[in-house]
């Protein structure tokens, strides 16, 4: 009894399962496994589009003759480096009306001429002419045999079906394309950009985390940055960021502070004077590093905010007793208590900046200096328009990322789930 | 008495004080006011002053007597030593003295003998400096989004600080950006497939979502800790990895530009962040409450359909508003998969208006305001549910 009752619950289990596991397999599991396919595959964007037989039917009076029309197929394989095998072709005809000196390649039966043209190579073209002949000699309507479209049929390989595959594409990932300072940049970027969110996380959470007036209000703004869409923000900050006629420039420049407006977005490097030292800072880099702090500390400040506002508050009046000032109670009650939550925020934080595509595409487009991993995937896949190639950037990406949450699983997995 | 306090309290709310004129002088100098300098140190000369005579007069006073007659006497000194503007300006800084004063209120000649002041000093000051500078950062932006949609080109080229709106101009004049946005660049029709397709991503997740979530939470079947743990490994791996493999599918099944291949792709991408977010709150549901269901003789549809969903209606909502935003603000595949400006999103409209650099800022910006107005608006009035929401689901982000 109890053995149908658990099949029955199985059965209903995947049943109800069973829609949302196929969605999420089509569209994101299939697509992690189509990648390893492409990368080895010379593929371009333009041979995406599987090549197909076409034919363009243009009719020719003949003068002399007006039972006679002359028809002039031109017929074309639309890919360019793709061969389409056994094409077919077929059209069909008025009735009383007949094809006269008809290609050996063609037959005509119950008003329809059919033809079989074979191979056809990449590039091929044909003009293929058919002379056609009303059975009374009566006058032929031209109208109606322009109206008749031909039927054409073919096989073609598909590029993406083929069984031939190449090293090439990730020979050149390696070698020809500065791989290891697109390493550096993703990593730069991923980490300045997790612990500077985490830094100002926690600074807002602190703040928020006493007791003012307009507080809820101020919880409110914090978050704004977060749930405003990309588009806008990043728009908005290139706006401000602009060196010509930009907010900020204008600003620096109105109070003296600078002599030239600088072009916080599209210069690679800036030499900085400190302390007598010269350094080269990555400029453009930097400044998207801080659109994302901007953009994702509410989100460690929201993590951390509720953490805080579980710490028991007696532990604080004790502390207060014993004698211990503010600095000491943050380092000694605070901080321990929020270490947990800092570090699983830093490694799911470092997972997701490394992601990040949009708001770099958005702010400069992966130029001066600004080139990762993810913003490397759309300019080889969609900017050179090497699919191929983009592919096995997204293989990198995605061996990279599996190593990451194999270290936060074997680290703070456990721990993720108390929380 | 020690002076040490003294001496570290008159600095720090002195710059204090001062940051915040500066930051009143900025938004003045954006209203078109020509200032030229801050006067950074003629100005802390003046806050130490006021300061130092807040502490001086100590109690002999009323505290709001006091704190006036301070911001009196700053906001003349002020306007004795510095150059002329107009009164909106003197106005503000009377207003921001009184600020001031009012919170500095508790600090007196007693207050500074405690003990731990000088860190008592320090972490209030940085306190008080933090929630300006947050809201600062935060709002500028939006605050410049806003008022540039209301300005010209040649305006900002000529004089790019002036962002003064001049509402003696006939009102379609102010408003002109929106109605060139929604006129020429058919920004109406983009507003109707963003909301068609937020509103039915969220409708498709949660009826894809619902029965998964609950299977997840409830039922005993082969491969659940498997299943539940690869949901979170899946929700982790980003859209740039999923969109050459699914750019060629879609175009050879000819799915791109259409808002049915955007719905397919969203639902899937948020389907395990709202089957996660929704089990977690299923198992939190007594069990005893399905069992007389059972025993009422419903079935399984029965039991989700009219015990769980009214039962878990705050999470139901919290979902769905986060899997809305997400919808809303989605960006990459909106870029990758429509070409097409009948089938746009906001988001890829606003990007496809930059395309040409001939367009003017404002539209920009107005079609900007257009996208983040409304989910602004639903994050400010559903607040509860969608921070419950981006809590649960901002493994994502």
């Amino acid at each position: 009894m109890s053995d149908t009752l658990s099949k029955i619950e199985k059965r209903t289990a995947y049943t109800l399962l069973l829609p949302a596991v196929l969605l999420v397999f089509a569209i994101v599991l299939f697509p992690i496994f189509a990648n390893i396919w492409i990368s080895f595959k010379e593929v371009e964007l333009k041979d995406i589009r599987i090549p197909e037989p076409r034919a363009k039917k243009i009719i020719k009076e003949i003068t002399e003759n007006q039972s006679q029309l002359k028809i002039l197929y031109r017929l074309r394989n639309s890919s360019l480096i793709e061969s389409i095998d056994d094409v077919k072709f077929s059209d069909k005809l008025p009735k009383n009306i007949k094809p006269i000196n008809l290609d050996s390649r063609c037959k005509f039966s119950s008003n329809k001429i059919k033809c079989n043209f074979g191979k056809w190579e990449a590039k091929y073209k044909e003009n293929f002419e058919i002379l056609i002949q009303h059975i009374d000699n009566k006058k032929i309507d031209k109208n109606i045999i322009k109206l008749q479209k031909p039927n054409l049929s073919g096989n073609a390989d598909n590029v993406l079906l083929t069984m031939k595959f190449t090293l090439k594409n990730f020979k050149k990932v390696f070698i020809e394309n500065d791989f290891i300072d697109l390493l550096l940049t993703t990593f730069y970027f991923t980490f300045f950009g997790t612990v500077g969110a985490i830094i100002f996380g926690i600074f807002a959470a602190q703040l928020v985390n006493q007791k003012f007036y307009g507080r809820t209000f101020m919880r409110s703004i914090l978050l704004f940055p977060y749930v405003g869409p990309v588009v806008a923000l990043a728009y908005t900050w290139t706006l401000l960021l602009d060196p010509n006629s930009g907010t900020l420039n204008a600003l620096l420049v109105n109070f003296q502070i600078i002599d030239q407006p600088i072009n916080l977005l599209g210069q690679k490097y800036i030499m900085m004077n400190i302390l007598g030292f010269e350094i080269k800072l990555r400029l453009a880099l930097t400044t998207v590093i801080f659109f994302e702090i901007w953009r994702y500390f509410p989100l460690a400040f929201l993590f951390i905010l509720a953490r805080l506002q579980a710490v028991p508050k007696d532990l604080y009046e004790a502390a207060e007793v014993d004698g211990a000032g503010p600095l000491k109670k943050f380092i000694h009650i605070t901080l321990p208590q929020i270490t947990a939550i800092i570090s699983i925020l830093f490694m799911i934080r470092f997972i997701w900046n490394f992601n990040k595509f949009e708001d770099i595409f958005l702010l400069t487009g992966g130029a001066s200096g600004t080139r990762t991993l993810p913003i490397n995937v759309y300019q080889q896949g969609f900017g050179v328009s090497d699919i191929g190639m983009g592919s096995a950037v997204s293989i990198v990406i995605v061996l990279l990322l599996i190593i990451f949450m194999f270290i936060y699983f074997k680290l703070i997995g456990k721990k993720a789930n108390e929380i | 008495m020690k002076y040490r306090p003294l001496i570290i309290f008159l600095t720090i709310s002195s710059v204090f004080f001062l940051s915040i004129i500066s930051i009143w002088k900025i938004l003045a100098t954006l209203q078109g006011l020509n200032l030229q300098n801050l006067n950074i140190n003629q100005n802390f000369l003046l806050c130490i002053l006021t300061t130092f005579l807040f502490i001086f007069i100590g109690n002999k006073l009323d505290h709001l007597i006091k704190i006036i007659i301070l911001s009196t006497l700053f906001t003349a000194l002020y306007y004795y030593l510095n150059e002329l503007t107009p009164l909106w300006f003197y106005l503000g800084l009377f207003l921001i003295t009184l600020f001031f004063t009012s919170r500095i209120r508790k600090y007196n000649k007693d207050f500074l003998k405690e003990d731990y002041v000088t860190e008592k000093i320090i972490f209030d000051f940085i306190s008080l400096f933090g929630i300006i500078f947050f809201a600062f950062v935060i709002l500028f932006p939006f605050y410049i989004m806003f008022v540039t949609s209301f300005k010209t080109q040649i305006a900002l080229l000529v004089n790019p600080l002036d962002f003064s709106i001049d509402f003696k101009n006939n009102l379609y004049d102010v408003f002109k950006s929106y109605f060139v946005i929604f006129k020429t660049y058919n920004f109406g029709r983009y507003i109707l497939t963003s909301s068609l397709v937020s509103i039915g991503t969220v409708i498709i997740t949660l009826i894809f979502a619902i029965p998964a979530a609950y299977a997840v939470a409830r039922l005993n079947f082969f491969g659940k800790t498997f299943l539940s743990t690869s949901i979170l490994i899946i929700y982790m791996f980003p859209a740039i990895v999923l969109v050459i493999p699914l750019y060629t599918v879609f175009s050879q099944l000819g799915l791109r530009n259409s808002v049915e291949g955007l719905l397919i792709v969203y639902t899937a991408t948020t389907l395990p962040v709202a089957i996660y977010m929704l089990q977690g709150y299923f198992k939190s549901i007594p069990k005893e409450i399905e069992d007389a269901g059972l025993m009422d003789g419903q079935n399984w549809f029965g039991i989700i359909l009219k015990i769980i969903i009214p039962l878990s209606l705050p999470a139901i909502a919290s979902v769905a508003l986060y899997v809305f935003m997400i919808a809303w603000n989605e960006f990459l595949f909106s870029l990758m998969f429509l070409d097409n400006p009948k089938s746009f999103t906001l988001s890829r409209a606003i990007n496809h208006l930059t395309g040409d650099a001939e367009t003017p800022r404002q539209y920009l910006m107005a079609g900007s305001v257009v996208v983040t107005l409304p989910i602004l608006l639903i994050f400010v009035y559903f607040e509860k549910y969608l921070v419950s929401g981006l809590t649960a689901g901002s493994v994502k982000g």
